[in-house]
């Protein structure tokens, strides 16, 4: 009878949607938690705005390029809202006590990594574009005039933002909610070197070193390149996505190293103690 | 010859130093109901976490309906469930919420016909629109249990099932689960401290104690074999002395 009832094939997608409609319940009752999406990126849109206009008046490097600082900012958030959007999906689970539900369930691990991904994407789409579109109105400043390479910008971020969330999510597994803070704080170690309001030369040697062993900084220099030049830069988007498999593998690595540790250790039940 | 829907063999499961659960086989047949009884830190709840892959075994074989379970988790937990009163379901959500998003994560193809006839099978209909955070302790143990039940397993594990339950409730629960058994065929573990439940449920009860089965047999053999009228009675010399020398099928 349970076969009849039951499907065996196509699952995967099945499951990864029961978890994505699972947080869509949980968006559509909760209007803080939409508030909270969006409002950060439009508040730092906002400030990003009037010290744009400032510097039009005082700098002539701002002057060539107006949209640059806002299109940074809203990148920026990209990268910020992805990560936050994969580990807060995470964490939902850990404040809800479902984590052990679905440790239980038919859903693997890596359909859990899937659904995250695709929670992370929904929810910087939901914090990102009111902000763009303000910028537009407040600003006359559209990041979409960047067309295709836009695209190729948000991607790079947003799977950066999903490998360190993996990261995130692993290091919680292991040590407990106590590391919740890190999902908040962990991007922001890599800001100052991530060439977002600034191109990567101005740092000193060693911190270029470091900088270029990141996807960000191509990224936003490719940015830049775009805005302020003109051009489209392959080699750098080139650049980046080597450098994003790369720390995707890892992520996912750490991720499924970090799962399987938690359940040799009876952890996933008291994660949320 | 059908597959034991449980088949357990020498299953160990180490914290360091400490053996939570040393050597344990076993076997529940399909359409059958088992009880794990054992005082707290027996293993009962350990082994139950290591035949639903929430713990990975230090070391022995677990097949559930067949399968390998620690090489087709996804294969296997697609065709059992569980309920415990100790796990919540996402409280924010409604009940109806909760049992759609569980109904498509197990695979159920009619997701609309199976949850009517949970609500209606357990008397859900009008904590539809309720969020589960909002439920006292026997609707919860009730959603609990839909949700357990929402793809039909063949094999059901129960841990403490009718904890925080009035009388009444837990009654009508018990009989809930003797008529799907009936119904389906389905194998039943059950961890529990309620004896009344264990001698009206269980047709073998597997004695615990410090990892080990020390005896087991049906509850009217128990009682039988260690001479007392009850099996609180047998559960109290087991968990205070351990089995009686020379008795019991593992040690």
């Amino acid at each position: 009878m349970s076969d009849l009832a039951v499907a065996n094939s196509g699952g995967a997608s099945r499951r990864i949607g029961a978890v994505v409609l699972r947080h869509l319940y949980l968006l559509r009752t909760s209007w803080p938690r939409i508030f909270e999406l969006m409002y950060w990126p439009t508040i730092q849109m906002v400030l990003w705005g009037f010290i744009t206009l400032f510097l039009l008046q005082h700098s002539s490097l701002i002057a060539q390029a107006t949209g640059v600082l806002i299109s940074a900012v809203l990148l920026w958030d990209v990268l910020f809202r992805g990560q936050l959007g994969f580990s807060l999906s995470f964490l939902e689970e850990i404040w809800s006590r479902n984590l052990a539900n679905l440790a239980v369930s038919p859903l693997t691990p890596g359909e859990f990594l899937s659904a995250l991904m695709v929670l992370s994407l929904l929810r910087t789409l939901i914090g990102v574009l009111p902000a763009a579109g303000l910028a537009i109105l407040f600003y006359e400043v559209s990041i979409f005039e960047m067309g295709l390479p836009l695209l190729a910008f948000f991607t790079c971020l947003l799977v950066m933002g999903w490998a360190i969330g993996m990261a995130v999510c692993a290091l919680i597994l292991r040590v407990g909610q106590g590391a919740e803070s890190v999902a908040w704080l962990a991007i922001f170690l890599i800001a100052p070197v991530s060439a977002i309001y600034y191109p990567v030369d101005v740092l000193p040697a060693v911190l270029q070193w470091i900088a270029w062993t990141l996807p960000t900084a191509p990224t936003f220099e490719g940015m830049r390149a775009l805005l302020m030049e003109g051009v489209f830069r392959g080699d750098l988007l080139l650049h980046a996505l080597v450098l994003n498999a790369a720390y995707l593998v890892v992520g996912c690595g750490l991720f499924l190293w970090s799962y399987r540790v938690a359940r040799a250790r009876g952890l996933i039940l008291q994660v949320g103690e | 010859m059908t597959s034991p829907a449980i088949h357990v063999e020498d299953l160990v499961k180490r914290f360091g130093p400490i053996v939570a659960v040393d050597g344990v086989s076993f076997q529940v047949e399909q359409g059958e109901t088992v009880a794990l009884l054992g005082a707290n830190g027996a293993g009962k709840t350990t082994t139950i976490s290591m035949l639903l892959g929430l713990l990975l075994p230090s070391s022995g074989s677990i097949e559930i309906l067949g399968s390998d379970m620690t090489r087709r988790p996804s294969q296997v937990l697609q065709r059992i469930n569980f309920s415990s009163p100790y796990v919540d379901l996402p409280r924010r959500l409604t009940v109806q919420q909760n049992l759609v998003f569980f109904a498509r994560l197990y695979g159920v193809t009619d997701v609309r016909a199976r949850l009517a006839e949970l609500a209606r099978d357990l008397e859900l209909e009008g904590l539809w629109r309720k969020r589960t955070g909002q439920l006292s302790a026997g609707q919860k143990t009730r959603v609990s249990l839909a949700k357990a039940m929402v793809n039909r397993p063949q094999v059901l594990l129960l841990d403490e099932p009718t904890a925080s339950l009035d009388p009444d409730t837990a009654d009508w629960l018990r009989g809930y689960l003797e008529s799907y058994q009936a119904e389906t065929g389905a194998a039943i573990l059950l961890a529990s401290h309620n004896m009344a439940e264990v001698e009206r449920l269980a047709r073998r009860v597997l004695m615990l104690r410090l990892g080990r089965v020390v005896d087991e047999g049906t509850p009217s053999h128990l009682l039988q074999r260690y001479g007392r009228a009850s099996l609180e009675d047998v559960f109290l010399e087991i968990a205070r002395q351990g089995a009686r020398p020379g008795e019991g099928t593992a040690a």
